[in-house]
């Protein structure tokens, strides 16, 4: 379980995140909503340590993130796997080396068991066949893969996941979504997604924080959230014709 | 002043916590040959000719009945050895390796693959800059030995083959009142413009923030800065050693 409580980010005395809490529970896919600027991604950066917020606490399993000793943040950083925007491949090395880069660095595992462990996770996002590919060989929703199966092969406890669908066509956001969901219910693990795409919430957004210049002004599971009042969520949800029309 | 701070900062943050040796040793190999050995080539064209071109217009210079024309091959090979193949060769690799790794760390940091590198919790610094800087450090004198040599040879053979010179009067005058000292203020150089290459231009990479503009901006800002940290080294470098 991850807790954030009362956290506040500005930059150049601009306010971009204005005192947020929220939990975001073990087993479940939490997603993080609102319009581009809004500090999600500012909001995920505090959260995973490339960013440190101005006030507030991040509570991993109960261990302060920002008040512990440089172990204790160590070993957190060690149970999380974070999927950039972009997928953030190192460019230089193979999709094979970039999955395997954590077990190298981080681990002292014997190379029949770092094998062993690529192969899996290369296999659980359909990937075993593009193993020796470079990066730029690769489509852009197939990096994003390679990027969960770079973030998973940690066995992370918490998974963050910015814009996964971000560039990808609508079936391959899908499928991005559904393993990303499957990954969650299957080892346990508490996801954090930060997405604008209304497919993702609907789909697999288990519990949904509404963001809104820099404050939380919302919360809820995604079959409360068509039913809102708040009027910047109903105007952010209905913002294409498509979703304008099921609301008639 | 802020920015020097910031790069003495950052510099510390390449010997703070590490990861291990193996680790390093394979990214150490990686960068020798990124830097060294990529840069054989252009080091060995621009040294043969600046060789060739001091012999030539040194010999166009001493004309004076009472100077040994062996001279013009103790001037070219003290050229060489003092100033042409170290400073001018570290010049020519602030080019060609000081905007590869600002433009390497740059695009690095855009897209953000120094972030993952954070994340994980790996010293992003020592772990991609380290390792240039040794292999800078490593690698130069080597390259700048290899350059003072084909300087000589260029020399030797621009002489040799226009005629302005003798191959006797060549080889007698490289031999003539040769200092070892210099050899040793030779291969100083290059380690010391080495670690200045590598930091600044890692710096000007490491901090890029932005997109593609500013990657060729930061790579541009580590060429000039490269050079101008070299010639300002260089200068005390004699001063104090010589």
């Amino acid at each position: 379980m991850i807790e954030v409580s009362d956290i506040s980010k500005a930059f150049n005395g601009k306010e971009v995140l204005k005192g947020i809490s929220a939990s975001f529970k073990k087993g479940e896919t939490n997603l993080i909503i609102g319009g581009s600027g809004t500090g999600k991604s500012v909001l995920l950066k505090c959260m995973i340590g490339l960013v440190k917020p101005d006030k507030g606490n991040v509570l991993y399993n109960g261990r302060d993130f920002y008040n512990c000793d440089k172990e204790t943040q160590q070993s957190i950083r060690r149970e999380m796997g974070v999927l950039f925007q972009g997928g953030a491949l190192f460019d230089s090395k193979t999709v094979e080396e970039n999955v395997r880069f954590p077990l190298d660095m981080l681990t002292d595992q014997s190379v029949q068991e770092k094998q062993e462990r690529v192969a899996f996770c290369l296999q659980r996002v359909g990937l075993e066949a593009a193993a020796k590919r470079m990066p730029s060989e690769i489509s852009g929703g197939m990096k994003k893969r390679v990027g969960i199966a770079r973030a998973i092969v940690m066995n992370p406890m918490y998974l963050f996941c910015d814009e996964p669908n971000s560039g990808l066509d609508p079936l391959t956001s899908v499928k991005i979504d559904e393993l990303i969901k499957e990954i969650t219910e299957e080892y346990q693990i508490t996801t954090i997604i930060i997405t604008h795409d209304m497919n993702s919430v609907m789909e697999i957004g288990q519990n949904i924080m509404f963001l809104y210049q820099g404050a939380k002004l919302w919360e809820g599971v995604n079959s409360e959230i068509i039913r809102t009042d708040v009027p910047e969520l109903k105007e952010f949800l209905f913002s294409n014709k498509l979703l304008r029309e099921m609301e008639k | 002043m802020s920015v020097i701070g910031k790069y003495f900062i950052f510099l510390g943050t390449l010997f703070g916590k590490g990861e291990k040796l193996s680790v390093y040793w394979r990214r150490l190999m990686e960068e020798c040959v990124g830097i060294g050995v990529s840069s054989i080539f252009i080091v060995a064209i621009v040294s043969t000719f600046i060789g060739a071109v001091s012999c030539i217009q040194t010999a166009y210079n001493l004309v004076s009945p009472i100077i040994p024309i062996s001279t013009v091959a103790l001037i070219v090979r003290d050229m060489e050895i003092l100033e042409l193949a170290p400073t001018i060769t570290c010049i020519v690799l602030a080019g060609k390796v000081g905007s590869n790794i600002a433009s390497e760390l740059g695009t690095m940091r855009i897209t953000e693959q120094i972030d993952a590198l954070e994340v994980m919790g790996i010293n992003s610094s020592s772990y991609l800059v380290l390792p240039k800087v040794i292999a800078a450090m490593l690698t130069f004198p080597m390259l700048v030995i290899f350059s003072a040599f084909l300087g000589i040879l260029g020399g030797y053979l621009a002489g040799t083959l226009t005629g302005v010179i003798t191959e006797r009067d060549y080889l007698y005058g490289i031999r003539d009142s040769f200092v070892p000292y210099n050899i040793f203020f030779m291969c100083v150089k290059p380690f010391v413009f080495g670690f200045l290459i590598a930091t600044i231009s890692s710096f000007k990479g490491f901090f890029t923030v932005g997109g593609a503009l500013e990657v060729g901006r930061s790579s541009t800002e580590a060429v000039t800065n490269s050079c101008i940290s070299i010639l300002v080294a260089d200068y005390l470098l004699a001063q104090l050693l010589l």
